[in-house]
């Protein structure tokens, strides 16, 4: 007799219980007709009930429908998100193609020059230079500059919308009351939580899907990191913008973005530091890139393969965070008060 | 001519400031004479201001002085609507500016209305010269009569040469002249200044003094000057308001409150 049997049976409920019910297997302690003691009487629990009662769902069958429900909604999601998420698809593949097809002898130079104007540091350009040796000599460099690529797609496209929807938080309490949480769920969702709907929702082909992945991780920092630096601006500052007129344009373009700006670009290192922690796990749903070694040399067993792709994004990430701080120390020079 | 005679600038009528949930249930309160400590037991609403009259004339130096929580800084606030009173008006040439939109008082803000802070408050990513003309920039009047306007302001208050220094580079009575020659140039009449020479030290505080009234002498600005120093608020007065409490004890020419005090 399952535990609860008797509850149904006295509320007049057997009849509902009952029906479509069919035969099911016996425990050994049913055969041999022992009834469980009641210190055993076990919680509640869907799955419990269920034994009592045939009419009240399964725990497995919650799952299934939501999953159902998933597959039910996902035809109208496609139709909306689709053509939304798509120029994601495009500048991800175009940033791979232009990266890939540039010449190591045209795209090495240009990424130094571009460390030197932002970071202004020869001993970090150096550095830098030390690395992209170390990737063309081994022949990792390709690899490198796909994971590089999606990086920078995923970064520009984190600040162009991260930063405004910082703002807004900044200036509406009502907004940071909702998108707080949001903010808060994306942070500690765990990583591979991430693929499993976006799966579902798009060909594993397409590059979208990695793109979304890894922008829903990282934008978090720069939002966060936004609201609080506008936030934080001198209030003696803001009030003698408001005491000589300025609109509230003028303000924020004036005053306000340019001193939070150190905050705004510590956002964007975290940001930049956050997508390639991403990339390399969505080398699961094919993005490509040093993640892939990474990849195959877990499913094979190739410890080689997996520690110098291993040490190649670790070298990745110190020249990005490297780079970031110097730019962001600049920044910083010239705002002390 | 006299003060009596200048003409009233700005006039405050019957001011009332009360912070707290719901100000206007504290009014009656007030009117009813209890006192300050008992209403914010009573109520938890702090009086800021109880009840200002005074009449700002055109051309002369008003100082408001009190000490600190006296309401002095608040008042001030309320003359270009910063912070927006309980109950009150504020006549400016005859116009109640209570009754300005935002637009108006934006306009109203950048073109007869300047303000000198005690903590500075210069924008700390731009250089000198173009904190100056932060409001010429305002009013979008960007061209080079504008910054030979800074320029001329610049050297008047004695920083000529530093014109492209950071305000971090320059040391706090450096950085109170530019914020001077920053309200200098908006060429607004009215001038207001809280508590402006209070963070620096007091050598250098006399100097902006006497650089205050020889600018004063040219220039006859309104202007309405705060402080917590009895000797400053003597030495620039024209008019003098003394604040406690949020109230008015006693105002006049300072010769007059000195020789005759109300408040012992």
């Amino acid at each position: 007799m399952a535990a609860y049997a008797g509850i149904f049976d006295l509320s007049g409920l057997r009849e509902w219980c009952d029906a479509g019910k069919t035969k099911s297997l016996m425990s050994l302690r049913q055969l041999k007709g022992e009834d469980p003691a009641w210190w055993e009487i076990p919680f509640p629990s869907l799955d419990n009930l269920h034994k009592a009662c045939g009419s009240i769902p399964q725990t497995r069958d919650f799952t299934a429908w939501l999953e159902n429900g998933f597959l039910a909604i996902r035809p109208a999601l496609r139709v909306v998100l689709d053509p939304l998420t798509q120029p994601l698809s495009w500048a991800l593949d175009g940033a791979l193609t232009l990266f890939t097809t540039l010449p190591w002898w045209c795209l090495v130079p240009l990424i130094l020059v571009g460390t030197l104007f932002s970071s202004k540091s020869s001993r970090i350009t150096a550095f830098v230079a030390a690395c992209f040796a170390f990737f063309l000599f081994t022949d990792h460099y390709g690899y490198a500059v796909q994971t590089l690529s999606i990086i920078f797609v995923c970064t520009v496209l984190c600040a162009i919308l991260g930063v405004p929807t910082g703002i807004l938080m900044s200036k509406n309490d009502t907004a940071q009351r909702v998108i707080t949480p949001v903010l808060d769920m994306l942070q500690t969702l765990p990583t591979f939580v991430y693929l499993i709907p976006l799966i579902f929702l798009f060909k594993i082909t397409e590059p979208k899907l990695y793109g979304l992945a890894i922008i829903l991780y990282s934008i978090v920092p720069v939002i966060r990191l936004t609201n609080l630096g506008i936030r934080l601006v001198d209030r003696d500052v803001i009030e003698a913008a408001n005491a000589y007129g300025m609109t509230a344009r003028q303000k924020l373009m004036q005053v306000e973005i340019p001193l939070a700006l150190p905050n705004i670009m510590a956002g964007i290192n975290q940001t930049i530091m956050m997508s390639l922690a991403m990339v390399v796990i969505a080398s699961l749903v094919s993005a490509p890139g040093l993640g892939t070694l990474v990849l195959d040399g877990i499913n094979n067993l190739r410890l080689g393969v997996g520690f110098v792709a291993g040490f190649g994004i670790v070298l990745l990430a110190v020249i990005l965070d490297r780079v970031s701080k110097a730019a962001l120390a600049r920044v910083d020079e010239s705002r002390k008060i | 001519m006299t003060t009596a005679d200048k003409p009233v600038k700005i006039a405050v009528r019957n001011l009332y400031k009360i912070f707290g949930d719901d100000p206007a249930s504290v009014l009656p309160m007030l009117s009813d004479g209890i006192d300050k400590a008992d209403i914010q037991r009573r109520t938890g609403h702090v009086i800021g201001l109880n009840n200002i009259n005074v009449d700002i004339k055109a051309g002369l130096i008003t100082v408001i002085m009190g000490l600190s929580g006296s309401g002095k800084s608040t008042l001030i606030r309320h003359l270009n609507r910063l912070i927006e009173p309980t109950a009150g008006e504020i006549e400016m040439d005859g116009d109640d500016i209570m009754a300005y939109d935002s637009g108006r008082l934006r306009a109203l803000r950048q073109t007869k209305m300047s303000m000198v802070f005690q903590k500075f408050a210069l924008l700390p990513h731009r250089t000198v010269l173009q904190n100056t003309m932060l409001a010429p920039e305002i009013r979008g009047e960007n061209g080079s009569a504008s910054t030979e306007e800074a320029i001329k302001w610049i050297r008047r208050v004695g920083l000529e040469g530093n014109e492209d220094a950071f305000p971090h580079q320059l040391s706090g009575g450096m950085q109170q002249r530019v914020g001077l020659a920053r309200a200098l140039t908006s060429n607004a009449e009215i001038m207001l200044m809280d508590e402006a020479f209070s963070a620096l030290d007091p050598l250098i505080r006399t100097s902006m003094q006497d650089l205050l009234l020889e600018l004063q002498q040219d220039l006859h600005k309104t202007i309405v000057f705060i402080t917590h120093d009895l000797d400053e608020a003597l030495k620039l007065a024209d008019h003098l308001v003394i604040l406690k409490d949020g109230f008015i004890v006693q105002q006049g020419e300072p010769q007059h409150i000195l020789l005759n005090p109300s408040d012992p």
